[in-house]
């Protein structure tokens, strides 16, 4: 299973899923939030009749629409790159993971696609209950599929609910429900669908303080503000709930994952928090080097966060070296007993093959003696089995401070709002307008959290990213890559200036 | 009852499935078809918006069904995706390449400060609707003419062709495959606009339509007769008595015969495709869309059925005959075939809520004024 294993071939293929992943969530998460918001502004519509009501609908339904064509785009090519360049992952693990994505297009897909044709061009052909209906279709149906596909990646993160076969080398699936209501996926989804309302909010009230600064379509920005700030500040306070959550069920699961984006190498009882700080980028496991030029440290914080009591916290240094005393069996040591694994599940093939029952039986014994640690044994060195400190530190908290920000942000919106003087407030509305950009630099910098994270892992502790890749050489992939910066670099060019001059046209042009 | 069901019937029942989304994709496809109609069927710009439009309602429901095409395959039969997506790389990125750009073009066609341009635009659906469909054709056509690759023990698949899949593309049947579904889809894109827009504004529209389906269909003919020939007299790839995967001569004629539901299936739809034709032209209706798609799902169901069923290869490996996939060898496991058909109940009621939608968004034809209203 294990041949020479070609490391630019693994990271060109990675950089080519990073760039299609992070390129597809600049436009996703609008698409979920934005459509809950409109479907909003249309039933207000639809109970008081009030014409002013539909066209601020048809405004943000418009700028939806826009965004909205993208993501379809690049949604298709994060499938066809599971096959195209990870297929020894899809041949392993596609009893598991082709299912939630085989699910969210028959049931996800075509709710999403069927109505958004109602909504954007049935004003004038179908009731107006029936275009309400179809508006919140489209939010049902985007929202599910992100119910979809976060089932299929927290099965990565955390995988259970399956069996490994022997005699075709592959993961099967043996209880559907676990792996739909694994608790990262429950944590996954509804962090991911609040942080989303919270991005689509921002996109509200970067337009409408841009609108308010300009002095232009006051009414539609103030109006579009209250339901944009009041939904901002709920799944505000959603997102930070299950934040909190997804820390302790990586605690729980993925400790190396939350070690690296604590920078925490040695495990401490109990373990303070670094709430800001500058990574030492030289530190490496196992040696004397410090973690950081400088930190702010929170006593006894991080026990509490990760553990939800005063107990020992791992560190990446207990993870690869193992702690005996904390009872923390270290990567090194899973690495030995799964090159037994391995070397056992070859044995077992090999007696297959030549007909040899006992020694395929013994060999088949061992296999499963040690077969929880048989994706260690495809790892070269322990020290592999750790993320990118730096990159994992500095995203986690951007993402975390960006975060505290947007509450302060709406609770300011909705103030203003109730005092009635929102549009005097020229200080507050100058904050308003990049909100926007760094609501998509706070998605971006999660999803870094969660998938750089994950490494080097491709299904967490279960199959290594250097297995799973397609056997091409690396020079294809590149190409790709580059034809891919290419066509989404024009592609993104073409939506931003489309965007904004439509946004610069207001509401009162679109009819 | 689903629980019951043994592994081969499984295996069948979503081969079946799998047939079905890759024939109404090949329905579908009357999109694609009618986005190549745009450069020598229009030619006013009134008309190209007319056509441009009434695509633009549909466009997503054949990307929708691509898209599960692909992700069932993955679920059922995840080997065929594995070998043949990340063997054929070129293939299916360029396939995949012409579904992005396609994705954009309806939105950003018109909207001022586009930044390519209309032109650039209404290019990129010409390329979804020719070299897209044409390889989405010859990727169907190594169903039946095989693929360099070789499988090893753990199912790990390495390609033996330098050219990633390209090299299908030079394979006279694999192109006539693809040639033919392109004009297919050119047949079926001028039936379904003649059913969908109002011509009071646009009359002349309308007999260009009816010709360019007489004439697209003249075209088409030429390449399904090489593919059936090709067909009865090609030897294909099965799996012998001994369990061996052997080249067998007459295969797909064999295939053909064994099933009567195939010939059935195959002369019904050629004779609803062919009827179509003659009521648009001839009768002048606006019903051909409904003939011509159905006679498309017909040939397409016996275009999978052939290579599914009667011990043939779904993907036959050229280099290594023992690598090449059946239904049999290339499915997931019992457990997950059996909570996929239980997903799978929920098809009809898709189905039924699409087919609602289309008729209540259709009752009334699409005119120029309607596109004061909103347009693409």
């Amino acid at each position: 299973m294990v041949e020479a294993i070609n490391m630019g071939l693994v990271n060109w293929s990675r950089a080519l899923f990073a760039l299609t992943a992070m390129y597809h969530w600049i436009f996703v998460p609008l698409t979920l939030g934005l459509s809950w918001i409109i479907a909003f502004y249309e039933s207000i519509y639809y109970r008081t009749g009030d014409e002013s009501w539909a066209r601020l609908t048809r405004f943000w339904m418009k700028l939806f629409g826009i965004n909205f064509a993208i993501g379809v785009a690049t949604g298709i090519i994060l499938e066809f790159e599971f096959g195209t360049n990870w297929s020894n992952y899809s041949w392993m693990v596609g009893d598991i993971f082709g299912a939630p994505l085989a699910i969210e297009g028959i049931a996800a897909f075509f709710l999403e696609s069927t109505f958004f044709a109602v909504m954007f061009f049935g004003w004038n052909r179908v009731s107006k209950k029936f275009h309400l209906v179809s508006s919140y279709m489209v939010a049902i149906g985007s929202n599910l599929s992100a119910l979809w596909i976060l089932v299929a990646n927290a099965w990565m993160q955390h995988p259970l609910g399956m069996v490994f076969n022997p005699d075709t080398a592959r993961f099967e699936m043996q209880d559907i429900m676990a792996v739909i209501l694994s608790p990262i996926s429950v944590s996954k989804f509804t962090h991911t669908t609040s942080s989303s309302f919270v991005m689509a909010s921002l996109f509200v009230i970067s337009v409408s303080s841009w609108y308010l600064i300009k002095q232009r379509h006051q009414l539609l920005a103030k109006r579009s503000i209250v339901v944009a700030a009041t939904f901002g500040i709920l799944a505000s306070i959603l997102v930070g709930i299950t934040g909190d959550e997804a820390a302790y069920e990586d605690a729980q699961h993925q400790p190396m994952k939350l070690a690296a984006f604590e920078g925490h190498f040695d495990g401490a009882d109990p373990s303070g928090l670094v709430a800001v700080g500058i990574v030492n980028t030289k530190k490496r496991p196992g040696d004397d080097l410090h973690s950081f030029h400088l930190e702010l440290k929170i006593p006894r914080m991080l026990s509490l966060l990760a553990q939800r009591s005063m107990s020992y916290v791992a560190g990446i240094n207990d993870l690869v070296y193992g702690n005996p005393d904390e009872g923390i069996v270290g990567a090194e040591q899973k690495i030995s007993l799964g090159k037994i694994a391995v070397q056992s599940l070859a044995d077992y093939k090999a007696a297959q093959k030549s007909g040899d029952k006992s020694a395929a039986e013994i060999a088949l014994k061992t296999f499963r003696e040690h077969e929880s640690y048989f994706g260690y044994g495809l790892l070269e060195k322990p020290e592999d089995a750790v993320p990118p400190v730096g990159i994992m530190f500095y995203s986690f908290h951007i993402m975390v401070i960006l975060a505290g920000l947007f509450v302060i942000v709406f609770a300011l919106f909705l103030y203003f709002i109730h005092k009635g003087s929102v549009d005097q407030v020229k200080w507050l509305l100058i904050i308003g307008v990049p909100m926007f950009f760094l609501g998509i630099l706070a998605q971006e910098m999660g999803w870094v959290v969660a998938e750089v994270g994950r490494q080097p892992w491709a299904i967490q502790d279960m199959l290594p990213v250097s297995i799973a890749r397609t056997n091409l050489d690396s020079g294809t992939v590149a190409t790709t890559f580059f034809m891919f910066v290419a066509l989404f670099t024009a592609l993104l060019i073409a939506e931003v200036k489309i965007m904004i001059t439509q946004i610069k046209k207001g509401p009162e042009e679109v009819k | 009852m689903i629980g019951n069901l043994d592994l081969a019937t499984l295996q069948e029942i979503w081969w079946i499935l799998i047939a079905t989304l890759g024939a109404l994709f090949l329905f579908l496809n009357f999109v694609q078809g009618g986005q190549t109609l745009l450069f020598d069927v229009a030619k006013t710009e009134d008309e190209k918006t007319l056509i441009v439009n009434s695509l633009g309602r549909k466009w997503e429901l054949t990307f929708t069904t691509l898209v599960v095409f692909g992700g069932a395959i993955f679920a059922a039969f995840p080997k065929l995706y594995s070998t043949s997506f990340g063997g054929a790389y070129w293939v299916w990125t360029i396939i995949l390449f012409s579904f992005i750009i396609q994705a954009v073009s309806y939105e950003y066609r018109k909207k001022p400060n586009n930044f390519l341009g209309q032109k650039t635009y209404e290019t990129f659906l010409l390329i979804n609707g020719t070299v897209g469909v044409l390889l989405i054709g010859t990727a169907v056509g190594t169903f039946f003419t095989g693929a360099n690759f070789n499988l090893n023990e753990y199912g790990f698949v390495t390609w033996t062709h330098p050219l990633r899949g390209l090299e299908a593309a030079f394979n006279y049947f694999n192109i006539s495959l693809g040639l033919f579904l392109v004009f297919n889809a050119r047949v079926l894109g001028a039936q379904y606009l003649l059913n969908n827009l109002d011509f009071n504004s646009a009359p002349e529209l309308e007999d260009r339509l009816r010709q360019s389906t007489l004439i697209n269909f003249m075209i088409e003919l030429v390449f399904l007769v090489i593919v059936l020939v090709s067909l009865l007299f090609r030897s294909g790839y099965g799996v012998t008595g001994n369990g061996q995967v052997e080249l067998i001569a007459y295969k797909f004629a064999a295939n053909l015969i064994a099933n009567p539901l195939n010939l059935i299936f195959l002369l019904t739809g050629l004779g609803l495709v062919i009827w179509s034709v003659y009521i648009t032209k001839i009768r002048k209706s606006t019903h051909g869309i409904w003939y011509g798609g159905s006679g498309t799902i017909l040939v397409g169901l016996v275009v999978f059925f052939l290579v599914g069923f009667n011990g043939s290869c779904i993907y036959p490996s050229l280099t290594h005959p023992q690598s090449s996939l059946t239904i049999y060898n290339a499915s997931s496991t019992h457990y997950t075939l059996t909570v996929m058909t239980y997903v799978a109940l929920l098809i009809p009621f898709v189905l039924a809520y699409v087919s609602y939608v289309w008729r209540a968004m259709d009752l009334k034809k699409l005119s120029l004024d309607d596109l004061k209203e909103k347009a693409y």
